[in-house]
């Protein structure tokens, strides 16, 4: 067994910024204008007015620091150590990138500027827009999306939008049993009943099931390629035929687009749209749930409804940019132009790695799984033993077998030994499963030590199932009451004073 | 720039013990007719100097508000201050290098402070539930209209004022097309929903409105009866949604206090930058009643097998990863370092220090107000006939965003162009093209607004 990490994370449980306010104490406030005449919000609002203002806490800036800085130290993050969640993508984050959204001729731009204003920002998007096209192989971008959910969403409506078109109103939409949880849910918001098909046992698209399901009431077929199983569905090219074959239109969630990165072109595979992780393939980061960016890319077919604004290229003398509604377009899916915050950080990465960079980082990122999945495959069943994409899945099933062992086992033990551990019980189609994206930022110490540790968990299953069952040891808190919380929920902080049921 | 740390020979050894001898081997599930034979013709791949320099060009061909010009525009998005500690603090990387909170055991930060952010946004709209936060206000403003059409099963008509920013309205358009919520739009009168038409439409829908959208104040800044809609909306078994600037909520009385359900709005006055609009974060609250459909993620307290307190990620049984199709929304990640970020802004304010920004950007709303009605090419557009309440001459109540209408000769879209010309952001132009909607930040100042007035004269 290897010499144990120690943990950076080991500060216990602190209380709430609210049970640290005193009355009196103040961080943030503005002195009023003695030449302006004071508001009176009554005189003003009347009803309306607050009887007194929200009681927040009351503390000073010295305290807020402390606070916060002690909740930092209780977080795990990438630069704290390897964070190989599954279709996550954690790679590191450079700090040029979050220097460069800190600009002011980034940050502090206001979205009512006149065009002209902001040729800058313009160009930069426009530039976004045109690189991820190319690096996804199609000819037309829209960035507004804030996630990847919400990319999926925005282009189910262009689907829906097409079909309307063409007076061809469709209503379902295909997904295999692979699929991330956001892609049902985003056919269910879009209107459109959800068919599931089971994937075969290599874990890939059944091309019989398929063709089965596909009628010409199909709106779409939603995939991940790769997979979440992490791999590269061989059939790919007869897959998008067999959709378009019935009218319908074949979707690419571009959740493990770090794969390919520069190797093969989504576009090329026959999908007429795709969505992309800002915040997992270009860099960004995920801030502990967000923001993200999940612009979508389609075909010339689908661009004109795509949502706007979109950034257009004046072709003039004065070489300009401006927004623009495309005709048929299905509106706007949320404010004003996107992330743009995320979208300097994408642009940035991109414009420090080049293609040729693009290019290796895929292929670094799938040799690396392919490495890691190596060091592992004696030790634990790979569930789908073969060449692995930028990720790959293992079933602890024969641990939980042997030794009453579970992946939660063994994954909050990992964190006793300094990792975060990877995606666990998905895909729901393998027993015990912990899907592991190591990324391409991830270096080879990094990689055996992680290896070593699961290896070394490997054997503590035989030894001492209990002392499994019972980790984490080493982190802030452990094993958390989880049926607890759901069963009486505390959901928001109530003074000590407060009434007994806890109402406000 | 590339950010790999592995070296040739490591790579090599990597090969080795998978058992192949080149990358390529590790693509052969790709059909060859679509493998690229080279790069993506992207352009890059330069130094952090050439990119620095790059950035530091294209940065510069922005006007921004910090150097060239004074903004007077909100419309969801303020050019409030941002206090310095912030910064500091979201840079911490154990922050914002997170994924979501899916292990407790050593995301207690992240989880921690977003239940603080929780009971922040709670305080702030008098309501007993807010999520982790959702993209941004319209969308939250969109999760409202589904949420309350669970609620209400059966029902599917949204009666949204048409007081809300035009933003909005459209992203409720987009995704009405759906057929899923019947979007309809409940007209303005005198600058504020028409609280009649409203009491009209909901009649006429007998028995199918689900939700009644409201904003508080509105896009045109101002602050409407709204209780009055809020009992008719009751009145009608529906559910009433506030759409509301939480900067206001440090003076005004809160949604829940007046009776609403859900209180969402644009959360970027929350020490979040402008960033041309993205991204900020919307907030989302609602009474303990609605809280098994709320959408998005939920941080709650409980304790760990030690007794300790700790805080998890909670009712997971709403969201996508585990219903699927059924779940309360799509929505996975979220904004939650936006949220963060308020969270800290509002432990800074405290209720005093909410207060007085609040109070400040009125008085200076005021102040700009009669500044611009004094050059005598202005009117109030929606001035009611006593004029008698003090400073504000005949103004309905209104938050510190107002809007104006145009009497001047210049035609107002090249007036507003040359004002920014000389340095200003005069506000956003109506909908109608008549007139402007300012908003005064505690940032502005005597001076600047003196000066801004002196320009709209010269420009006339």
């Amino acid at each position: 067994m290897p010499e144990q990490n120690t943990v950076t994370i080991n500060r216990g449980p602190r209380e709430t910024i609210y049970d640290l306010s005193d009355a009196g104490k103040r961080c943030l406030y503005v002195d009023a204008d003695p030449a302006l005449p004071a508001v009176d919000p009554v005189a003003r609002f009347g009803q309306y007015a607050a009887a007194e203002p929200p009681a927040l806490p009351q503390v000073n800036e010295v305290e807020i620091m402390r606070h916060y800085a002690h909740l930092a130290s209780m977080n795990f993050g990438v630069d704290v150590g390897m964070y190989p969640l599954g279709s996550c993508t954690m790679k590191y984050n450079p700090r040029s990138c979050e220097d460069a959204a800190r600009l002011a001729g980034f940050a502090e731009l206001h979205p009512a500027q006149p065009a002209q204003s902001v040729q800058g920002a313009l160009r930069l998007m426009h530039e976004l827009q045109t690189d991820l096209g190319e690096i996804a192989g199609f000819p037309a971008v829209s960035l507004q999306p804030a996630a990847g959910a919400h990319g999926e969403y925005t282009a189910l409506m262009v689907f829906r939008a097409a079909h309307a078109a063409r007076g061809n109103v469709r209503r379902k939409v295909i997904l295999p049993d692979t699929a991330h949880g956001t892609n049902p849910a985003s056919v269910a918001m879009a209107g459109y009943e959800v068919v599931q098909i089971a994937s075969t046992p290599e874990g890939l698209v059944d091309l019989d099931a398929l063709r089965a399901a596909l009628d010409q009431d199909t709106a779409a077929f939603m995939l991940t390629n790769p997979n979440t199983v992490g791999i590269f569905d061989p059939n790919i090219l007869e897959i998008t035929a067999a959709v378009h074959a019935v009218g319908a239109y074949a979707y690419c969630d571009g959740a493990n687009l770090n794969a390919i990165l520069g190797v093969v072109r989504p576009g090329d595979l026959g999908f007429d749209a795709l969505h992309i992780n800002l915040h997992k393939t270009f860099a960004t980061p995920h801030g502990g749930g967000g923001p993200g960016a999940g612009p979508i890319c389609v075909t010339a077919e689908l661009s004109p409804y795509l949502p706007g604004p979109l950034v257009q290229h004046v072709d003039s003398a004065e070489d300009s940019y401006q927004l623009s509604y495309p005709e048929q377009s299905i509106g706007r899916v949320r404010s004003f132009y996107g992330n743009f915050g995320v979208m300097v950080r994408a642009w940035t990465y991109i414009r420090a790695l080049g293609g040729q960079g693009l290019r290796d980082a895929g292929q670094q990122a799938v040799l690396s799984a392919n490495y890691l999945r190596c060091r592992l495959q004696d030790a634990y069943r790979v569930a789908y033993d073969r060449i692995c994409m930028h990720e790959f899945v293992l079933s602890g099933s024969p641990f939980a077998k042997a030794y009453g062992v579970h992946t939660l086992d063994i994954a909050k033990r990992l964190l006793d030994y300094g990792f975060h551990p990877p995606t666990i019980y998905f895909p729901l189609i393998v027993d015990e499963a912990m899907m592991i994206e190591p990324t391409e930022t991830e270096p080879m110490d990094a990689l055996d030590a992680f290896a070593d540790a699961l290896l070394a968990i490997a054997d503590e299953a035989a030894r001492d199932p209990e002392m499994l069952h019972n980790a984490p040891w080493t982190t802030p808190v452990r094993r958390l009451d989880e049926a607890a919380a759901a069963r009486t929920p505390d959901l928001c902080w109530q003074a000590p004073t407060a009434d007994a049921h806890g109402s406000r | 720039m590339n950010y790999l740390p592995i070296t040739r020979r490591q790579q090599q050894q990597m090969l080795d013990t998978i058992g192949v001898s080149d990358v390529s081997q590790l693509y052969t599930d790709v059909p060859d007719s679509v493998l690229l034979s080279g790069a993506p013709s992207v352009a890059g791949g330069i130094s952090e100097v050439a990119l620095t320099r790059t950035l530091d060009e294209l940065a510069g061909q922005n006007a921004n508000a910090a150097n060239d010009y004074v903004c007077f525009a909100g419309g969801g998005i303020y050019d409030h201050h941002r206090p310095a500690f912030i910064d500091h603090l979201i840079r911490r990387p154990e922050f914002f290098t997170a994924y979501t909170p899916y292990q407790p055991e050593v995301s207690q930060g992240t989880l921690q402070a977003i239940y603080e952010y929780q009971t922040g946004i709670c305080l702030l709209t008098g309501l007993d539930v807010a999520n982790a936060s959702m993209y941004d206000g319209a969308t939250a403003l969109v999760e409202a209209a589904f949420m309350a059409t669970r609620i209400k099963r059966g029902r599917r008509v949204v009666l949204a004022s048409a007081a809300l920013s035009p933003d909005k309205l459209q992203t409720l358009a987009t995704y009405a097309a759906s057929d899923l919520i019947e979007v309809r739009h409940i007209p303005v009168s005198s600058g504020v929903t028409d609280a009649a038409a409203l009491a009209d439409a909901l009649a006429a829908a007998d028995g199918q409105v689900a939700a009644v959208l409201l904003p508080y104040p509105n896009y045109y800044g101002l602050v409407a009866d709204v209780s009055v809609m809020i009992a008719a909306t009751h009145d009608a078994g529906a559910l009433a949604v506030l759409d509301t600037n939480p900067i206001m909520l440090g003076v005004l009385a809160s949604p829940g206090s007046l009776g609403a359900d859900i209180a969402v709005g644009e959360g970027q006055p929350l020490g979040n930058a402008m960033s041309f609009g993205g991204p900020g974060l919307g907030y989302f609250a609602c009474t303990a009643a609605c809280m098994r459909q709320i959408p998005g993620r939920l941080v709650g307290r409980t304790h760990d097998v030690d007794g300790k307190r700790g805080y998890v990620l909670t009712l997971a049984t709403r969201e996508q990863h585990i219903r699927r199709e059924k779940a309360t929304s799509n929505i996975c990640s979220n904004h939650a370092l936006n949220a963060l970020i308020a969270g800290m802004y509002l432990a800074a304010t405290g209720p005093d220090g909410l207060r007085s920004i609040a109070l400040d950007c009125l008085a200076k709303a005021d102040y700009l107000r009669e500044q611009l009605l004094a050059t005598g090419l202005f009117s109030d557009p929606f001035a009611t006939d006593d004029g008698s309440d003090g400073s504000s001459g005949g103004a309905r109540p209104h938050g510190y965003e107002f809007t104006l209408t145009w009497t001047g000769q210049t035609p107002l879209r090249d007036l507003h162009d040359e004002l920014f010309a000389r340095g200003y952001l005069a506000g956003i132009i109506t909908p109608d093209g008549t007139g402007l909607i300012l908003a005064t930040t505690e940032k502005r100042t005597i001076a600047e607004i003196d000066a801004f007035c002196q320009e709209v004269v010269r420009c006339a």
